[in-house]
């Protein structure tokens, strides 16, 4: 019995998360002109098919309730290949209303000013974190809007199992090597390696910018303007030799290349794999899928050589942007200022559990948090964050994923792999016609 | 008449096919020639020389393609002539089973090579996988087919065979079937046996299907990148990346110009190899 | 006397052995070949199918094992009816794109072989160079997007379709020359002093003659563009424009936990080949045949 409602409420999640993403493949032309017949006005919101819309969708709902305009979702494939459809989408001015990207570095890439619409002077956007701000920020005008909590990158990690093994949170990375040993030694997987989904590689070296900018803060601006490379500035590479390291001590599980991102946290929830390097929206799968063991999921920031230096690299959430060339610039504003409101914000937080702070001044976080984000908190509150490299430089490499693939799988050494990936940059340097490239 | 004929035969019906063959083949080519020396975004270019085909070379994780898609190539074309001839020979007998096996051996050219390569992928997991769990009841371990990266590559190849062996078994059938019957009587006249007939006419007179098997094949394993992209996308790390993978990859992050010197490098490379070869097996196809 | 019969019987005796060695010899290695078949080609297909009737449970053990329920129908309906019917989009599109490919492709391939190989002058070696070359080498992938985008085709079905033809033009009318050299030219004198035109003689005459080349190229062009993943990938991109192949490979993604799912669509979409090849195997195969020796 509990077996057939299992399956049939799994059943059901998919199809709902189906019905969202068909309803985005439908012709948006074609449907936006049936609705209007039906007089209820549409908007459409293209998404990507990773993100959870549990908490988007929450806000679409009050948002058709209160103001009649109904939301429609659109998804497309994550990753540089979702870029491109964003990019050729933009390019052929085959848009939807409102799109939901990346801050940072990315949207850039969009050339905004010519496809999105200024916010900086609406008057909601007083609520948003000026740090949020600078993400959405191109040539002084502010363009989107935050669509969901910040999330930090870091080590999550079973508590059971560091309570059975009477283990404490490492604070220097030595500290964690030894840990590892102790969880090994206990027949369980000290490091999760979920290399199938090759994304999932690169956490180790993104995670490490706080411990990078803690000991070169300039490093962000010298690695755009070409003057400082991976594979020369010593803390830099330090990244790239965590990596390695875990790999060569033997930390990672068996089939670690054959293992994909949800069996990775399959493995994290049952206590089978006791560290995870991961972003923090993990947590929302993990919730999901394995509802009673999320109060045994926590997370500690990736620890550097030094017990001073201890913090979160964090990850701005993704924004909502509003198409310039939308038919319904004015509803898409309305939908954007009602998102950020706090009965928005309500709505969204309704639904879903958030994996970090809000980007919103004065939102507080309901008290039954998950206990990760209760960890994090105190590192937010003492300022000890810094945000991950690609939010403050525009340079990034697409082939990051497959040199920390190999690097975390001793096909190169972090030397070799920091090398070709300074090299990688360079392609995307020129690309994108940056000065000093 | 033959000369009022040869105007009766006008080069308008060449107009439809001429126009969408060169708007959408021939032309896009000749063009890849110059935007493979630019710095490109579609909209805007930078002339910059060679740049692009000195980063293919002298980038490892992009010239790493060249080497694979040779060995991909070589691999594939070579044990699809040897299974396929075998199969073919073993066919062309008096089994009562043959047309079993031959639909059995055809039927995965017809299918889709993206659902042949998931399959396969499912059925290659290290610890789950239907092989290896097949081969530890037998006692062995398997290997990582896919995660190994010194023999990733070959097993996708070995998928691409498997795929791709029916074709090559019916065309050496054909060609074996094509062989008048007076040789194999003369041979026996002259008390040959299996081996000799083997050996001394099915193996040489099925010379033109040998032929039309490797060039097929080569070019295929050249141009191969549907299967390679669906199992295992390139990885891991660029262990698996062939040519035409590397172009997509190039392609996705928008580096136009570096996508196109990576098409003008495959299409030298085909040519350089598959037309030498042509040219080579059909002249010696003439002197038989 | 009695010596000698035995003698014949023994040698009789002997035959029958032999050929009875024989013949057991010959089932053996029937027995074996067909053993060989079942394991390399037959396994992977009962994989494919046993999962695919299983609930998600049972298929996440990814075994052989029998069922302990059937879910096909079940499953069938998933897929079908996940993503609004994404997967009934991509079969009307999938269709759509192979019929309108290869009734142009027939058209202006057939036309091009009859003159290719009747017409003989100094440009009929450039044409046929330039044909080969299209057999040979690959594609321009993003100078082709470049021309589709500039004439308003990229990501359109006429944009792909015209693509599918420009890139199957080379085989097929290569093929329809070959066989054009078959069709004796005194039909054309004849046509030709009845006072036939050019087009009459092509589309009345030649055309119906070359229906066996035709059978053979809409049955390889309809597998091919069928079961097409990097022209759709690259030309026909968009939520909207969904293939077959690209939501194969989107699922794969897509139903990570639910494998009975990705073989339910892997059987849908291996199911038009099949039937394909159960009713048109020996035209398929000597098609193949013919194609590939030409």
């Amino acid at each position: 019995m509990r077996k057939k409602t299992k399956i049939f409420s799994s059943l059901l999640c998919s199809t709902v998360l189906m019905m969202g993403i068909l309803t985005g493949c439908s012709d948006s032309g074609k449907d936006t002109s049936n609705n209007a017949a039906k007089e209820q006005k549409t908007l459409t919101l293209l998404i990507d098919n990773q993100t959870t819309l549990d908490g988007i969708k929450a806000v679409a709902d009050a948002f058709e309730k209160k103001y009649d305009i109904k939301i429609e979702f659109e998804t497309r494939p994550g990753g540089a290949e979702g870029d491109n459809v964003v990019k050729t989408r933009l390019a052929t001015g085959d848009m939807t209303d409102l799109v939901y990207y990346n801050s940072g570095a990315l949207v850039q890439a969009l050339n905004p000013e010519q496809n999105f619409v200024d916010l900086t002077n609406e008057p909601f956007m007083k609520n948003v974190m000026d740090s949020f701000k600078k993400t959405v920020t191109v040539n002084g005008k502010v363009y989107g809007i935050p669509a969901g909590p910040v999330i930090v990158g870091g080590w999550l990690y079973n508590k059971k199992v560091y309570k059975e093994l009477g283990l404490s949170i490492p604070k220097t990375w030595s500290e964690l090597m030894k840990n590892n040993e102790k969880i090994k030694a206990a027949g369980k997987t000290p490091v999760i390696g979920t290399y199938k989904d090759d994304w999932t590689t690169q956490l180790i070296v993104l995670a490490d910018n706080y411990n990078v900018l803690a000991k070169t803060p300039t490093f962000a601006e010298d690695y755009t303007a070409n003057k400082a490379k991976f594979s020369d500035t010593p803390e830099a590479l330090r990244s790239f030799k965590k990596l390695e390291e875990v790999y060569k001590k033997g930390y990672l599980n068996k089939d670690f290349l054959a293992t994909n991102y949800d069996a990775g946290l399959k493995m994290l929830a049952e206590g089978k794999g006791v560290h995870y390097p991961m972003l923090t929206f993990a947590l929302t799968a993990i919730a999901k899928n394995y509802p009673d063991k999320i109060n045994d999921i926590g997370v500690f920031p990736q620890p550097s050589d030094s017990p001073d230096i201890n913090g979160f690299t964090v990850w701005m959430p993704a924004a909502i942007y509003i198409n310039k060339n939308s038919d319904h610039v004015e509803e898409a504003k309305k939908f954007v200022e009602f998102y950020i409101s706090p009965e928005g914000m309500n709505a969204y937080l309704s639904k879903v559990k958030p994996e970090g702070p809000l980007a919103i001044k004065g939102a507080k976080l309901p008290d039954d948090v998950y206990p990760a984000v209760k960890e994090m908190l105190p590192y937010f509150e003492s300022g000890k964050t810094a945000p991950a490299l690609e939010f403050l430089s525009p340079v990034k490499g697409p082939s990051l994923p497959q040199i920390t693939t190999e690097v975390g799988s001793g096909i190169k050494s972090a030397k070799e792999g920091a090398k070709l990936y300074d090299r990688d940059v360079e392609k995307q340097a020129k690309q994108l016609g940056l000065p000093g490239w | 008449m033959t000369k009022s004929i040869n105007r009766f035969y006008t080069y308008y019906f060449l107009l439809p096919a001429g126009i969408i063959y060169f708007v959408f083949f021939l032309f896009p080519t000749i063009m890849s020639f110059f935007f493979s020396m630019t710095w490109w975004t579609l909209t805007d270019w930078k002339f910059i020389g060679l740049e692009n085909f000195i980063t293919f070379f002298t980038e490892p994780s992009l010239n790493i393609g060249f080497k694979n898609t040779i060995i991909y190539a070589v691999v594939t074309s070579g044990l699809k002539v040897i299974f396929g001839f075998l199969l073919g020979v073993f066919l062309c007998s008096r089994l009562k089973t043959k047309s079993f096996i031959r639909s059995m051996v055809f039927f995965p050219t017809l299918l889709s090579t993206i659902a042949v390569g998931i399959a396969f992928t499912v059925m290659m997991h290290p610890t789950q996988g239907l092989i290896n769990k097949t081969l530890q009841v037998l006692g062995m371990v398997g290997p990582d087919w896919l995660g190994d990266t010194r023999i990733a590559l070959l097993s996708v190849a070995l998928v691409d065979v498997w795929k791709g062996v029916g074709i090559a078994t019916v065309i050496f059938i054909a060609g074996i079937m094509s062989i008048p019957e007076e040789y194999y009587e003369a041979l026996m006249m002259d008390g040959g046996n299996a081996f000799h007939k083997f050996w001394y006419i099915i193996l040489p007179l099925s010379r033109p299907a040998m032929n039309s098997v490797i060039i097929l094949s080569f070019i295929g394993g050249l141009r191969s990148f549907d299967l390679i992209w669906a199992m295992t996308k390139g990885g891991p790390g660029f262990s698996t990346d062939l040519i035409a993978s590397i172009i997509y990859k190039q392609y996705q992050a928008g580096f136009y110009g570096l996508s196109t010197a990576g098409n003008v490098i495959l299409f030298i490379v085909v040519s350089a190899l598959a037309l030498p070869l042509y040219v080579y097996l059909n002249r010696k196809e003439v002197d038989v | 006397m009695p010596m000698k019969k035995e003698m014949s019987q023994l040698a009789e005796e002997t035959k029958r052995a032999v050929w009875n060695g024989k013949k057991v010899k010959q089932l053996i290695i029937e027995v074996i070949a067909v053993l060989l078949t079942i394991v390399v080609f037959g396994i992977p297909f009962y994989f494919v199918i046993i999962n695919a009737v299983k609930n998600t449970q049972e298929s996440s053990l990814l075994n052989m094992s029998w069922p302990s329920s059937f879910h096909l129908l079940e499953n069938v309906r998933t897929v079908l009816t996940a993503n609004d019917g994404m997967v009934v989009r991509a079969f009307i599109n999938s269709t759509l794109l192979t019929v309108f490919s290869i009734i142009i492709l027939v058209l202006v391939s057939s036309m091009a072989g009859f003159v290719l190989q009747r017409k003989i002058n100094k440009l009929s070696s450039f044409f046929n160079f330039l044909v080969i070359t299209g057999l040979i080498i690959p594609p321009a992938v993003v100078p082709t997007i470049w021309v589709l985008n500039s004439l308003g085709l990229f990501k359109t079905l006429p944009g792909i379709v015209l693509v599918e033809v420009a890139l199957g033009f080379p085989f097929a009318a290569l093929l329809y020359k070959s066989f054009m050299a078959t069709i004796p030219r005194e039909i054309d004198e004849a046509a030709l002093i009845d006072g036939c035109g050019s087009f009459r003689l092509f589309f009345h005459i030649i055309f119906p003659l070359l229906k066996p080349v035709t059978s053979t190229i809409v049955i390889l062009s309809a597998v091919g563009i069928y079961n097409d993943f990097v022209n759709p990938l690259y030309f026909y991109p968009g939520a909207e424009n969904v293939t077959l192949q690209l939501t194969l490979y989107n699922f794969m993604s897509m139903y990570k936990t639910d494998w009975n799912l990705l073989f339910t669509n892997i059987l849908l979409i291996s199911l038009p080949p099949l039937i394909l090849f159960i009713f048109f195997s020996k035209k398929i195969i000597a098609g193949m045949t013919a194609g590939s020796i030409k």
